[in-house]
């Protein structure tokens, strides 16, 4: 597969009559953005905002990040599953307005969402404090129950990710990116000579606010499966807004997962970048053996010498990251796996939940438990209240004045396990 | 510049006041330097000053750990100090424990930052690595003029608040404390060239060396369990509804005790998950599901099981410290044995 | 009494009973409240039994 990446750099986002790109400003028709994300019945309101980077500006609670992107050409169309019909996509050419960016927000659903802020030291803890974000703050019908109203929300965000996007389809791109992954056979072949590297993306997937869809498939009832990477990039992954907001794989992460451009970057120098594996991360043991069997089966299927293995999510999910690294280990493939930390918040705690002897080359993403102090801002778009009772919050989190003091947890993408920030931890 | 305030802790036999036989010497204070302060001294300068010099028989600070720690103490926390020195120890055991305990306490009481000196084999490294920068030194007393200038930068860079580098480039013994900072490149550019050096296999650091964890010995079994007395435990946040003690949905400080009495079933109306790393709604649907009480009512009343314990204790064990969860277990152990509990059931999710 | 048993094997549990799934150790909601509630008490007997039984190390009690 052959995907052209057409990049629109976005300098700025303004409210205009029109939705429309001009001159790297992104004009955004608020009303008509708003009632494209409201056009569900259990939607009972929108309200638009944006928010950009310097600004005096909090967004609570955080449910997903989505990049604004649109096929010009090839196969299908974005969030196939969702938005557009379950074609293949992740060939041809796609646009993408970046450095702009759908912040969903709205009544909270559960623990799991998060805080960005545009200014100050929680800043420099999320990628999307540098993105000009349009925020959507959708509020559901009363008496919905919680899974409905993450699904509803969820959708809300993919449709105006797909509207914005839109207005990048007969701009000129500014950039473009050519990335290929042939089919395996020949791209073995390809480069004979350079050890073969696979990727096994590992997806959360555990239910409400926990879970992981791929070409609109709830991805807990997948078995590990063979992808090329450019097909994330259309975002045939897509998040259901799981886990603690440091670690949540949002969105936008899937569709610029920086390990694979990464992987392309060393592709033909290095190593044969020859493709991926996504894989879950179920409830029950039996789905973890099985899932982390078939995955090890399948990197050594397409003949990986070395794999990366991102996780997402921390706790039980540790436990899936050492049986994918045993078990591939063990086929005498080598394993790099990347992860956050939760040392607590002296950092004097063991880090992880599981162990293994094989995992002897591990990156480390950062201690989710350190506590940080956000300042407060002068315009907070959301529910500043939950600040208490999202994970990484406790009692007492949100100061009188405004103020926030939690865990790093709290910050989206702060903990990024795909690697997206430089944030680690090392002895002290 | 302000001056940085700077006290102290030696022993009897740094001090000048003799060896073993002086080794029951009491706690005293003495303004400025004493002994190897001077060394310090010499390389603070104008920078830092020794405010005070606080002394210790090493037989008597280990015969008396409670007393002595609080009278050495309130002698330090009179000349409110910036940084706290200990030693160098080298590697005397009994020196180096008592400068840990220092450490300690002047760590935990008064939040000031300790610089110490200890040989790697000091029990006292071990024991307290967590609450100072141990400077590595030589076994002895040999070693004090290399260990007095590492120490001393050490002293510097706390009093100033400035990040402290790792232990290979400060030289302190690792305190075995995980530290976030920022790297130069991003975590999957890291990831990939660690990939290449494995492949090739070129020496590479992993970030994260795999964690250890306790064993403890099995207790005996339990004779005729219709005759015990059976607790319900659980780290899955099953709590009453409202989450009374709002035990944190990560990450828990504390943990909750609530009666039983008069429960024969959880359900949504009495109770809920304050667990946020797992689907909550099957719990709120139906906690027994986490936590089984209306099985074990059932069974004390047919005499299945001696009696069921009359409270549950809940914790939410997602992103909760191994350190914090000790802390629950040995209390929540405590307690269980005082009210004559025989054995208890844990549920995790 | 807990789902995922190699996590409690590696942090050193002695007495294993494995459980339904990490939202429901003792529940499994696809069933009748009537079945649910046999298979939550099965398990507390096989707690029962585990606490009965002398282990001289880690023991998962499977059977």
């Amino acid at each position: 597969m052959r995907l052209e990446v057409g990049n629109i750099m976005i300098k700025d986002v303004q409210f205009g009559a029109k939705t429309e790109v001009n001159n790297g400003i992104l004009f955004v028709n608020k009303e008509e953005l708003a009632q494209i994300t409201g056009d569900d019945d259990h939607i009972s309101s929108v309200e638009v905002f944006l928010a950009k980077p310097g600004e005096q500006t909090r967004i609570i609670p955080v449910k997903d990040v989505i990049e604004p992107r649109v096929k010009v050409s090839g196969n299908g169309g974005v969030f196939p599953g969702f938005i557009s019909n379950v074609d293949m996509v992740g060939e041809g050419r796609t646009n993408v307005l970046k450095g702009a960016a759908v912040v969903t927000t709205g009544r909270i659903v559960g623990f799991q969402e998060g805080i960005i802020d545009m200014s100050g030291p929680g800043a420099e803890y999320t990628p999307f404090s540098k993105t000009m974000n349009v925020v959507v703050k959708v509020d559901p019908i009363e008496g919905l129950h919680q899974h409905e109203h993450e699904r509803v929300v969820r959708l809300a965000g993919f449709r105006a990710a797909e509207y914005l996007g839109q207005a990048g389809k007969n701009i000129e791109a500014d950039s473009v990116q050519v990335f290929e992954t042939k089919p395996l056979l020949e791209q073995v072949n390809e480069y004979p000579n350079l050890p073969k590297v696979a990727y096994v993306y590992m997806l959360i997937t555990q239910g409400l606010l926990h879970d992981t869809f791929v070409y609109g498939v709830d991805a807990k009832h997948i078995l590990p499966t063979i992808i090329y990477p450019t097909e994330m990039m259309d975002g045939a992954v897509v998040s259901g807004n799981c886990v603690s907001a440091c670690d949540k794989n949002t969105t936008y992460s899937h569709q610029n997962n920086p390990i694979i451009h990464d992987l392309y970057a060393g592709h033909g120098k290095d190593f044969n970048f020859i493709g991926c594996v996504i894989t879950n991360e179920n409830v029950t043991l039996s789905d973890k053996e099985r899932s982390s069997n078939m995955t090890a089966k399948l990197v050594e299927f397409m003949g990986a010498d070395g794999v990366i293995i991102s996780e997402e999510g921390f706790g039980n999910p540790d436990a899936d990251l050492v049986m994918n690294c045993s078990k591939i280990e063990k086929k005498g493939i080598k394993t790099v796996l990347v992860t956050s930390e939760y040392a607590g918040r002296d950092g004097a705690s063991q880090s992880l939940a599981d162990s293994s002897e094989y995992g002897d080359a591990v990156i480390s993403v950062g201690n989710a438990n350190e506590i940080i102090t956000l300042p407060p801002m002068k315009t907070v778009i959301g529910y500043p209240e939950v600040a208490d009772i999202i994970a990484g919050g406790f009692d007492g989190s949100l100061g009188e004045d405004g103020s926030i003091t939690a865990e790093l947890q709290v910050i989206i993408g702060a903990t990024n396990e795909l690697g997206f920030g430089c944030l680690t931890a090392r002895e002290s | 510049m302000v001056t940085i305030k700077v006290v102290h802790y030696i022993n009897q036999f740094y001090a000048g006041i003799g060896g073993e036989e002086k080794a029951d010497h009491r706690p005293e204070v003495r303004e400025g330097v004493v002994g190897p302060g001077m060394a310090f001294q010499k390389t603070f300068g104008e920078e830092a000053e020794i405010k005070a010099t606080v002394i210790c028989g090493d037989t008597y600070f280990n015969e008396n750990l409670e007393t002595a720690t609080s009278e050495v103490i309130a002698m330090i926390e009179k000349y409110s100090p910036d940084v706290v020195i200990c030693g160098p120890a080298f590697n005397a055991g009994r020196y180096g424990v008592a400068s840990g305990a220092v450490a300690k306490a002047v760590h935990e009481k008064l939040g000031v930052p300790v610089v110490s000196g200890m040989y790697p084999e000091n029990p006292g490294v071990d024991i307290y690595k967590k609450y100072a920068y141990i400077i590595e030194t030589a076994n002895s007393a040999v070693g004090m003029r290399k260990a007095v200038q590492p120490m001393a930068k050490l002293v510097i860079k706390l009093a100033r608040g400035e990040q402290v580098g790792s232990p290979e480039d400060e030289g302190y013994i690792s305190r075995g404390i995980r530290q976030n900072y920022f790297a130069a490149e991003r975590g999957s550019k890291r990831a990939v060239n660690m990939l290449i050096n494995k492949l090739k296999d070129v020496d590479y650091t992993t970030e994260y060396p795999m964690p250890v964890f306790d064993r403890v010995s099995p207790s005996a079994a339990i004779k005729d369990i219709t005759k015990a007395k059976v607790a319900v435990l659980s780290s899955g946040g099953p709590v009453p509804k409202g989450n009374p003690d709002h035990i944190e949905s990560s990450s828990a400080s504390k943990y909750g005790k609530y009666s039983l009495q008069g429960i024969d079933d959880l359900n949504p109306e009495n109770s809920e998950t304050a667990h946020g790393g797992y689907d909550p709604v099957y719990a709120n649907e139906d906690l027994d599901r986490v936590l089984p009480v209306d099985v074990l009512k059932e069974m004390e009343k047919a005499g299945e099981i001696g009696s069921l314990y009359e409270y549950w204790y809940a914790t939410v064990g997602n992103g909760t410290s191994v350190a914090n969860a000790k802390k629950f277990a040995a209390e929540i152990a405590g307690e269980l044995k005082s009210s004559g509990v025989d054995a208890v059931i844990l549920t995790s999710t | 009494m807990c789902t995922i048993v190699p996590i409690s094997l590696t942090v050193g549990a002695n007495r294993i009973v494995p459980a339904v799934a990490i939202p429901h150790p003792l529940g499994d909601p696809s069933l009748s409240r009537e079945e649910e509630k046999k298979m939550r008490r099965k398990l507390v007997e096989k707690a029962l039994n585990a606490l009965q039984t002398e282990v001289d190390g880690q023991t998962v009690f499977d059977k």
